[in-house]
């Protein structure tokens, strides 16, 4: 195990370089999740609208898909 | 037409190359970590800590290259009118912010045991200082206004005014005096770095690159639904 404590320990540099690599991941997740948790919550506002608007509803995004 | 033609293009090739983006961030990411904690050597003069580098350098392009980015669609947006180009610079924005405050903060870490400071006052940090307000102040003004599109042009226009500072940035370190060292990978003839250091650095830097171009997808996304929804619901509160 000597060689994971000095892996860990970084030349005595590990308070550090530890913590950058550990912000690194909580704001490039964190960007992430928070981003993916906004669309799923609007795809499902979207969906949930378009159900209510029913049948009358056309979609005008077909005609801007057929072009 | 037009106006709805483009997203639809937009979400088509969206869909084709995101798994490709995800899946490219998360190997070039697990290469990089494995390259730059297990596999470079100690630096002869910092030893361990500079290990910090493969995140901070990378973080620091990204800040400038995500703003480049933002004031080219700020620029498109003013002169085309084209309604993608603002959505991609409201959905870059928090995004440039993240990265600029990852290059600050880890500069700081890095900083504190090679410089003795967490912070000097100098053109290099000021200027990336600077950077990360600009960035605050486009996510407040793009949301500041009633109407979205007054928003995405008013916050347009600060982001081209704000493109100055990128010069200022990348040439600080030659223009006045300073503690941050000079560009080191980019300067004239052969880089000033090992190969054993530089793949770390590139597959970070990368990785960083495919990540942002995924998470702004999975952003403009969210705009267009959001877009949608608003027109829906306009179209709903007129028809009764």
């Amino acid at each position: 195990m000597g060689s994971l404590d000095d892996f860990l320990a970084m030349g005595g540099y590990a308070v550090y370089v530890w913590p950058a690599y550990l912000l690194a991941a909580i704001v490039l997740i964190g960007l992430f999740a928070v981003s993916r948790a906004e669309l799923r919550r609007r795809e499902r506002h979207l969906q949930a609208l378009e159900r209510s608007r029913g049948a009358a509803g056309h979609r005008r995004r077909r005609g801007g898909d057929a072009r | 037409m037009h106006r709805f033609a483009s997203p639809a293009r937009f979400l088509r090739l969206a869909g084709a190359v995101q798994p490709w983006l995800a899946g490219g961030t998360l190997v070039l990411m697990a290469l990089g970590l494995y390259l730059a904690l297990f596999d470079s050597p100690p630096d002869y003069q910092q030893g361990e800590s500079v290990r910090i580098m493969y995140i901070h350098v990378p973080a620091a392009w990204m800040a400038l290259f995500v703003y480049a980015c933002i004031a080219v669609a700020s620029a498109s947006l003013l002169v085309w009118r084209h309604p993608l180009a603002g959505l991609f610079a409201k959905a870059s924005a928090p995004i440039g912010a993240g990265f600029t405050f990852l290059a600050l903060v880890t500069g700081s870490l890095w900083g504190k045991p090679m410089w003795g400071t967490w912070w000097v006052w100098d053109a290099r940090l000021t200027s990336v200082l600077i950077l990360f307000f600009l960035y605050l102040g486009l996510i407040a003004l793009t949301n500041a206004f009633e109407s979205p599109e007054r928003g995405q042009r008013a916050s347009a226009v600060l982001a081209l005014v704000g493109s100055v500072n990128l010069p200022i940035i990348k040439f600080s370190v030659d223009w006045w005096n300073t503690l941050h060292q000079p560009a080191s990978i980019t300067r004239m003839g052969t880089p000033a770095i090992d190969p054993s250091m530089l793949w770390p650095l590139f597959s970070m830097a990368i990785a960083f690159t495919l990540y942002y171009f995924w998470v702004v997808i999975v952003r403009v996304r969210g705009e267009l639904i959001e877009a949608r929804l608003r027109a829906l619901t306009r179209l709903q509160t007129e028809g009764r």
